[in-house]
């Protein structure tokens, strides 16, 4: 190594891919904020499922593909969110779009005390110890009659129909108020894609980021280098909350009717979200990307085979963990070294050209 | 023909290479010492012998069968015991199961019965109901010595069972040897106590650098050459 | 006396999820997996002696004792060539695998028997009852808990007192010094895991013939089983009877006070454990 070369070293974590898709990426948020103007009612629907079910995925796979914390029971976020949404709007008589942001804080205080009973259990105890947790919320909002107790209830015509924000966008669409609402909530589930996904990067590229993954490969070690594992969990796990709630209020905005049953579905919230991650490839966060694509489609060319659809879903959920368990991304990665969201630091420069191979993590 | 026998071994835990080429060979009745210093790939050795790292089938053979491909639980069966380095006792087990699980995998009648290896050991018949991790360390390297002995090995591999304790109980230990090669064990053992080393067995290989650098019976290997052969220094 | 007879009532409750919570526990103990279709399973079995009391005929206790050795067979099987591959440090394998596995057999069941809800008859079995002293006892419930001792008796006879049992605990501590004494660590996963099975399918007879069942209830019982788990401590079989004995009269309380409080009761007294008591009541010296 000469002298010359050494002062031509670099660290960073731009590739070629990730510089061209990031426009790319930037045309495709423009297109499709500008979606209502040329797609259909039933299309911005199912864009705003995929785009909740995306939400919900990057929340999880930042949980579990990042701070190593397996939690099965994501739904009580999804339908404490809910819940808390409709008490602000049936009770408190606030704005829906006010009461998603509130529902979203609510969530997450919800995790404060939920974090102290599950941080006792470890790895797969969590899992199963955050299940009963989203059981004992599910079976705790039951008893609430206010809000329907067992059966549930739906938000009133007047509290969606009368939101300020449904006049602009019904008057700038030149749509009625239940077009208007379909807009309205799409755009919101687009926004809240967007910066989830911009949050997890930011996060991830962090000093933070950096020490969760320390902590992820190995707990000791981290420690040793002074990352303080418990702390950077629990506020993984708090933000984890945080979007998940948000996103179940949005959901229920949209859905307008609700049940303890339906709002805290395993099923719904977390077994379709774990299998998109694991299908796209846990650990990236292309990966949730990938899998909600793969997910839409399958649930289209399936969706008139009934509980064969969800068997086929595990099936290949098992399929893809035990042979490829770094998912779809993983494998495209590895052949091609291609990363979107590139979050390894990589030295550039220098004598050596840096080497292009490696998965989404190292 | 050798009872066992290692022809041209090689190992490597991935990019790092432990053994190059290793010949060693064990004749019925007879008792081997490989000495070396640590790190010199002696343990490997055993590993691979014992079937915990996979070799090439015609690597090591036994009895004239290929066994350098076979796991462990086969390799006992075909009567090689070992004595793991540093006892690996089994916590949740009392000393007499510890002894009992030796004839898991080989339950053949032979001399070694749980009554002569109480009887070769006594201690252990009184500490037989304690868990075998409360006993002192000589006690426990007798425990690993008669657990694997219960299976009736022809070959008892023996990885460094003085480390760590004290002179007087390592004489204690292997004042047990001439018995078990009495009971028809060929016996390997893996010794840094090159005194040890050359008082028990009739040869002795020395390795450095994952390589035998010399071998020879202990009237015939001076002190120079074995330390020449030890650090590379001849 | 009303407060007595509930507490009785828990108890035998607790007897079933004990039976839930053995294999579940036994599983845990030997190689550190938590199977997280083993609800499920419990209910695969009990379609499995429903179909053989309402194909053959045979009384359904006859029927489970047929059904064990399939149910055997399918927990070796299971453990021999799927989740063996799952096993190592990373917990995100075992986890997930089994968690599709639920997913899998919930749905199977689902194609295979409907949604409907079935129930395994007894006969007069069913609403039989015994006196003791003032307190009047079904004879299910009481053959219930009666099963769970007689089960964690045999496993533990058959942890401490066999060649088998000290070849799983030494195989917990230690795999590969394990393999030096013969053992085949697979094997004995996979042997371990079908007489989990065999222990579920004694749960799934309680489970079919004491109360209506259908394919969903699996993860449920999932949870009362880990819970009776936890709350015994790890790795103690007779802690795990007391953890479910502990759940089942939290459910009997919490549904003398309002019947839609049984489950939430049982839950909220895991919790409580959970905060006063992290280890469990019975915790394991050494783990």
């Amino acid at each position: 190594m000469t002298d010359t070369a050494v002062t031509l070293w670099r660290v960073e974590t731009k590739t070629k891919a990730s510089a061209t898709f990031a426009i790319v990426a930037g045309l495709i948020i423009v297109l499709a904020f500008a979606a209502p103007l040329f797609a259909s009612r039933s299309v911005q629907q199912d864009l705003f499922f995929i785009l909740t079910m995306l939400v919900l995925a990057q929340n999880w796979n930042l949980l579990a593909g990042y701070a190593g914390l397996v939690s099965v029971g994501q739904q009580a976020f999804v339908g404490f969110g809910a819940y808390a949404m409709f008490a602000l709007v049936i009770l408190g008589g606030l704005d829906p779009l006010i009461a998603i942001l509130l529902a979203g804080i609510a969530s997450a205080l919800l995790a404060v005390p939920t974090a102290f009973f599950l941080f006792r259990l470890q790895g797969a105890y969590f899992a199963i110890g955050s299940w009963v947790i989203a059981e004992v919320v599910r079976l705790a909002l039951a008893q609430w009659k206010m809000l329907g107790g067992g059966t549930g209830t739906s938000l009133p015509r007047e509290a969606t129909r009368d939101m300020p924000a449904l006049k602009l966008v019904g008057d700038l669409f030149g749509v009625k108020s239940s077009g208007a609402g379909d807009i309205l909530t799409y755009w919101l589930a687009l926004l809240l894609a967007i910066a989830t996904i911009g949050l997890v990067y930011r996060l991830l590229r962090s000093k933070q980021g950096l020490g969760l993954a320390a902590v992820r490969d190995n707990q000791e070690a981290a420690r040793s280098v002074g990352v303080d594992a418990r702390r950077m969990k629990t506020l993984v796990y708090l933000a984890a909350a945080f979007g998940t709630g948000l996103c179940g209020a949005l959901i229920y905005v949209q859905k307008a009717r609700i049940s303890p049953d339906a709002a805290f579905s395993v099923v719904d919230w977390t077994a379709y979200v774990i299998f998109i991650v694991v299908i796209g490839g846990i650990g990236t966060i292309e990966g949730p990307i990938v899998g909600v694509i793969v997910f839409y489609i399958l649930q289209n060319l399936l969706a008139d085979y009934g509980s064969w659809y969800l068997l086929i879903l595990g099936l290949i959920g098992i399929v893809i963990m035990l042979f490829a368990p770094r998912g779809l991304w993983g494998l495209f990665a590895e052949r091609t070294g291609i990363q979107l969201f590139p979050v390894r630091r990589r030295l550039t420069g220098g004598p050596v050209p840096s080497s292009k191979k490696g998965g989404p993590h190292g | 023909m050798a009872l066992l026998e290692t022809k041209n071994l090689t190992a490597r835990y991935g990019d790092f290479q432990a053994l190059f080429g290793v010949d060693i060979a064990l004749d019925q009745g007879e008792t081997i010492a490989i000495i070396g210093a640590n790190g010199a790939g002696k343990t490997t050795l055993m590993r691979s012998i014992a079937g915990i790292l996979a070799n090439l089938p015609d690597a090591v053979l036994f009895d004239g069968a290929e066994i350098g491909a076979l796991p462990a639980p086969d390799i006992v069966a075909r009567g090689i015991a070992m004595v793991p380095e540093g006892r690996k006792l089994f916590p949740s087990l009392s000393v007499e199961e510890n002894l009992l699980i030796g004839r898991y995998g080989r339950a053949v009648e032979g001399y070694w019965r749980l009554d002569t290896v109480y009887d070769l050991f006594p201690i252990l018949k009184e500490r037989r109901h304690n868990p075998g991790t409360a006993l002192s360390g000589g006690q426990q390297q007798m425990v690993a010595i008669g657990r694997a002995l219960m299976s009736n090995p022809r070959v008892l591999l023996c990885d460094e069972i003085s480390l760590g304790l004290a002179p007087v109980v390592i004489r204690d230990i292997y004042a047990a040897f001439p018995r078990i090669r009495q009971a028809g064990a060929s016996i390997v053992v893996v010794e840094q106590d090159i005194g040890q080393a050359l008082k028990v067995a009739d040869r002795v290989y020395c390795m450095m650098e994952g390589r035998i650098t010399l071998s020879g019976t202990p009237a015939v290997l001076t002190r120079e050459k074995i330390h020449g052969a030890y650090f590379g220094v001849a | 006396m009303a407060w007595l007879d509930t507490i009785i009532q828990g108890i035998l409750l607790g007897g079933l999820y004990a039976l839930f919570a053995a294999g579940l526990s036994l599983v845990f103990g030997i190689m550190r997996l938590v199977n997280l279709a083993h609800g499920d399973l419990i209910v695969l079995a009990a379609f499995l002696i429903l179909m053989l009391v309402s194909a053959l005929g045979l009384n359904p206790f006859a029927a489970a004792l047929v059904a064990m050795p399939a149910m055997f067979a399918i927990g070796w099987a299971l453990q021999f060539f799927l989740l063996n591959r799952t096993l190592g440090t990373d917990i995100l394998p075992p986890l997930l695998v089994t968690f599709g596995l639920s997913i899998v057999i919930q749905n199977g069941l689902l194609e295979g028997f409907s949604a409907d809800s079935r129930r395994i008859s007894i006969g007069g079995l069913e609403s039989a009852s015994v006196a003791l002293g003032p307190i009047s006892v079904g004879v299910m419930p009481l053959l219930t808990l009666a099963s769970a001792i007689a089960v964690i008796i045999g496993l533990n006879q058959l942890f401490y007192r066999t060649s088998l049992g000290r070849a799983f605990r030494a195989t917990s501590d230690d795999p590969v010094t394990a393999g030096l004494m013969g053992i085949q660590p697979k094997r004995i996963f996979a042997t371990a895991t079908g007489i989990a099975m065999v222990v579920v399918t004694i749960a799934a007879l309680y489970l079919g013939t004491r109360a209506n069942f259908d394919p969903t209830i699996g993860p449920a019982r999932l949870i009362y089983a880990f819970e009776a788990v936890i709350i015994g401590g790890l790795g103690s079989l007779w802690g795990t009877l007391a953890g479910g004995i502990v759940i089942g009269i939290a459910q009997t309380f919490g549904a003398a006070i309002n019947p839609e409080w049984q489950i939430l009761a049982g839950h909220l007294a895991f919790l409580l454990v959970l905060l006063v008591r992290p280890r469990g009541l019975f915790p394991r010296a050494v783990d």
